[in-house]
């Protein structure tokens, strides 16, 4: 029985030492997929900043984290939902009702600012309850149950609004709050972008420091197997899809202090920008790999584009270009890292 | 059937004509089935005998349409599997229902998390990785499984035989009372095939029943004191090692020779 041991103990080591240089890497990924996206960002940082060092400026710093704060608000959601498997192409349709509802009520029926603020964090919660019911209990597949609330939810926020925009001045100061600036050392930041920050902490221990969390990962992992395991798999795709929706509602009211507005219009695109975000933060698209750290990684690469390259005098396209290329990089370095499995 | 002459008594586990049908199809069509404390009931079968379907019955992975299961002469209905495993009864299935993305710890207390004690645990719910880790390391080597030495290593980095390992170990840390094993061996080489044959004779010492499915007959003929044969949805028979070989068994089991 030794010699047993010792015999698969040699070959093991053996098999250590064949380990060449890409199995390592492949393996420090695989263990630790915001590894990448922070190269990347760190990387375009240093780059912007050597064509023009007013990116590394405060004031450039400080747009690009107000800029990304609504898009790595949504990426928690969305990080979620792809985390159990699924995709949510709701994320905008469902923020813009939660901004459209509360806004009308606090103008038109006059609701105190805060009650309106509730009622668009409720609003998000229920139309993520809804997405969560199409998807566990009618056992619709995410892309397309979301896509039908997509049309859904933006065609009441028009008919609510009669597709006018509602300008912050007139409605209840608390409903622009987040917008409030809030100057932290040399970076001129706001309440609403603290509040983000409030939501990843919160997120971000419940996914690894609860079990919800690790059931959440379990489900995205292989449904079947939580199952077997005793895990109420339906009761964690509600909950997911219900928790992504009350971020949503709280990242509608960040959007209208960001906006200064609250319009139909806002985020049309949130449902792609969040996607993109999540694959660049290395979450995989198979679910039960990744998490929020990568997507904030992964919103903060795309804004440092936009902003970068616009500060480099070059055309806005090419920001689109590298943004294309990079999201294939990420899915495809997901598919070379996933190969781990034996 | 000397054997369980001697083991009368009240059985551990007790299946009395359970029916089950997947729309027209028979799954199960009255099988009775017992399993007496200490003992290794071996379960084979061809292809679509219901193998799969009775112990899944067993554990609570599919509701019976009809026939009662009782837990030392209690009667008991399992909706979940989690019911099974609350009343003891803990399977390791084929697909070993395993996490692979998750470490071993992890998995090991999947759908059981321990908490933290005090505040942290109860009101901010936070994971008591440390314990869970080292119950998991415990667990694994009481097994006498010594390939693993990382017990936060992804289980998809493991072979075959060590995933194995660690389903049996799982099973062995909660089960109380039945330890199920579907195919344990199906996919394993000679030498981790052994290591999960030590690992059920390991649970036998213990006291723990175990059933066991399998294809593999020397090995159900190594570890099994008793044999239920099923065919066809049906019950064949209970034959044991002494009273029967493999040739026997095979027989019975394709219908080349009845009871």
């Amino acid at each position: 029985m030794s010699l047993t041991t010792t015999n698969i103990r040699t070959v093991d080591g053996l098999a250590g030492q064949r380990q060449s240089a890409s199995r390592r890497v492949q393996h420090v990924l695989h263990t630790n997929p915001w590894v990448s996206p922070l190269v990347i960002l760190v990387l375009s940082i240093a780059i912007f900043t050597i064509i023009n060092p007013a990116f590394a400026q405060p004031r450039a710093i400080s747009l690009l984290i107000q800029q990304t704060a609504v898009i790595a608000a949504l990426g928690i959601g969305q990080t979620l939902v792809i985390l159990t498997a699924g995709i949510d192409l709701s994320v905008g349709a469902v923020s813009i009702l939660a901004t459209m509802l509360s806004a009308v009520l606090a103008q038109d029926a006059g609701l105190p600012g805060w009650v309106a603020i509730l009622v668009g964090v409720a609003t998000g919660t229920i139309g993520g309850l809804f997405n969560g019911f199409l998807v566990s209990k009618l056992k619709l597949p995410p892309f397309i149950g979301t896509l039908g609330t997509l049309s859904i939810f933006t065609a009441i926020s028009l008919l609510l609004s009669g597709g006018r925009s509602i300008q912050a001045t007139d409605l209840p100061a608390e409903m622009s709050a987040g917008g409030e600036r809030v100057p932290i050392g040399p970076l001129d930041l706001n309440v609403g972008v603290l509040v983000v920050i409030a939501m990843y902490i919160v997120v971000g221990y419940a996914l690894s420091q609860t079990g919800w969390g690790r059931h959440v990962y379990a489900v995205g992992d292989d449904a079947e197997a939580a199952r077997l395991s005793g895990i109420r798999v339906n009761r964690v795709l509600l909950s997911v899809y219900a928790v992504a929706g009350l971020i949503y509602g709280i990242a509608a009211w960040v959007l209208i202090g960001r906006a200064g507005a609250a319009t139909p219009n806002g985020i049309v695109d949130a449902n792609l920008a969040s996607i993109t975000a999540v694959v660049i933060g290395g979450t995989s698209l198979f679910g039960g790999r990744g998490g929020i750290i990568g997507t904030v990684l992964g919103a903060l690469i795309i804004q440092s584009f936009t902003i970068g390259l616009s500060l480099a005098g070059v055309d806005d396209q090419f920001r689109v270009l590298a943004v294309g290329f990079l999201v294939i990089f990420a899915v495809a370095a997901d598919q070379w890292i996933r190969k781990v499995r034996s | 059937m000397t054997i369980t002459q001697a083991q009368k008594g009240t059985p551990v586990l007790a299946a009395h004509e359970l029916r089950k049908n997947f729309g027209r199809v028979v799954g199960l069509d009255g099988v009775n089935l017992e399993l007496y404390a200490g003992e290794v009931l071996a379960i084979i079968g061809d292809n679509g005998a219901g193998k799969s379907t009775l112990i899944k019955c067993l554990t609570g992975a599919l509701v019976p349409d009809s026939g009662t299961l009782a837990i030392d002469g209690e009667v008991v209905s399992f909706k979940r599997p989690q019911d099974a495993q609350e009343r003891g009864i803990e399977t390791v299935y084929q697909t070993l229902a395993m996490a692979p993305a998750l470490d071993i710890a992890s998995n090991m207390f999947l759908g059981r998390e321990l908490r933290q004690p005090g505040v942290l645990g109860s009101v901010f719910r936070r994971l008591d990785k440390k314990e869970m880790r080292r119950r998991s390391f415990e667990a694994v080597q009481k097994l006498g499984i010594q390939t693993i030495q990382n017990i936060t290593q992804p289980v998809e980095t493991l072979s075959g035989g060590q995933r194995q390992a660690v389903a049996v170990a799982r099973a062995a840390e909660f089960g109380s009372k039945v330890i199920v094993l579907d195919e344990p061996t199906a996919a394993l080489g000679v030498k981790e095939s052994r290591l999960v044959l030590d690992a059920i004779k390991a649970l036998k010492d213990r006291g723990l029943p175990v059933i066991l499915i399998s294809h593999n007959m020397p090995h159900v003929w190594e570890v099994a004191d008793r044999i239920h044969i099923q065919r066809l949805g049906g019950s064949a028979g209970v034959i044991t090692p002494q009273s029967h070989n493999m040739t026997d068994g095979v027989a019975i089991m394709t219908g080349a020779a009845t009871l």
